[in-house]
């Protein structure tokens, strides 16, 4: 029997994107006592954020705002499997300089919300875009066959092997950190 | 990434990142931990494993690659594992390789307590007295 809550994790760094799921539905009146339930699962830094997002998208497909709504729950959704690395498809749709397209973009991770961080922080160097100008439509885990990116199918080899290249030199701690050094480094592996 | 490796006869390289090889952890919490590479997210990320932590992902940057390889498949159960570092001994090959040694020696040296760093000055003392002697030695047998 594993006892996880006895072993470290080492990777569990602060994901600046939670995926959370927000329930709500409109005030039930006295013409529809009881209105449909909507569910949505989305990404945002923090709850409050997850609620205004879910009445942004809300709004734009079903006739209820904020006002005469109400958010039933909101629970953040973790990794089920976060030691498993899973190729995520995320599509999106965002907004650049000249009007929206939509995207559909690859990445290799262990988690959900990482590959989401990754694709924000993609999506801001590649494409200047912004987080607040992406709407993630869809994210799917993809089989590797199914995998459309060379990006991420070269890593789908069993017997990958490869040497690093030029090796970091950099002091154990940023305490030790000196700005003058007194013999250039040895960058090779 | 095999590929590239066909026209050249010799390649400069001699550590590879593959599944099972034993790297040291060079930055963060998990400083100066023998791990294992257990799986390639992508170019900058190992899934990595040792036996008692929670298998995780680390990236490359963290690791020194050492010349030790476990033969293990891809993302092996914990058992799995724990049984192929210790039929490859892991343990001891790393404390019998220089590196290795370089490091315990360099642990024990800031472990040691004030009675401790005094023993060290006697022993250097007797140790370069025992030197100088010899050399004196056979400067008396050159010059003679």
């Amino acid at each position: 029997m594993i006892k996880l809550f006895s072993r470290r994790r080492f990777d569990m760094v602060a994901f600046r994107f939670h995926q959370y799921q927000v329930v709500g539905r409109a005030l039930p009146t006295a013409a529809d006592e009881h209105p449909k339930i909507y569910r949505m699962k989305l990404w945002a830094t923090n709850e409050v954020r997850a609620k205004s997002k879910f009445w942004y998208f809300l709004r734009k497909l079903k006739k209820v705002k904020k006002s005469n709504g109400q958010v039933l729950a909101i629970n953040e959704i973790f990794e089920r499997k976060p030691t498993k690395i899973k190729n995520y498809g995320i599509w999106l749709r965002y907004q650049s300089r000249t009007g929206y397209h939509n995207m559909y973009k690859e990445y290799r991770d262990t988690t959900l919300n990482g590959a989401v961080e990754q694709m924000y922080n993609e999506m801001a160097s590649r494409h200047r875009v912004r987080h607040h100008c992406i709407q993630i439509i869809k994210t799917a885990t993809i089989p590797s066959k199914l995998c459309k990116r060379e990006s991420t199918k070269q890593f789908h080899d069993s017997k990958i092997k490869f040497p690093l290249v030029f090796k970091k030199v950099r002091p154990p701690t940023r305490k030790l950190k000196t700005t003058y050094k007194a013999s250039r480094p040895n960058l090779f592996m | 990434m095999q590929a590239d490796q066909g026209p050249l006869p010799v390649q400069p390289f001699k550590r590879y990142v593959e599944i099972g090889r034993v790297a040291l952890v060079n930055y963060g919490k998990e400083y100066g931990r023998l791990v294992v590479i257990v799986d390639v997210i992508d170019q900058n990320r190992a899934l990595v494993d040792a036996p008692d932590i929670v298998r995780g992902q680390m990236n490359f940057k963290r690791l020194s690659l050492t010349d030790i390889k476990i033969d293990i498949p891809r993302v092996p159960k914990k058992k799995t594992l724990i049984d192929a570092m210790e039929a490859a001994d892991v343990k001891n090959k790393w404390e019998k390789s220089s590196w290795g040694r370089k490091l315990i020696v360099q642990k024990r040296r800031a472990s040691l307590n004030d009675f401790d760093r005094f023993k060290v000055m006697l022993a250097k003392i007797k140790r370069g007295g025992a030197i100088r002697q010899e050399l004196a030695k056979l400067k008396k047998e050159n010059a003679a």
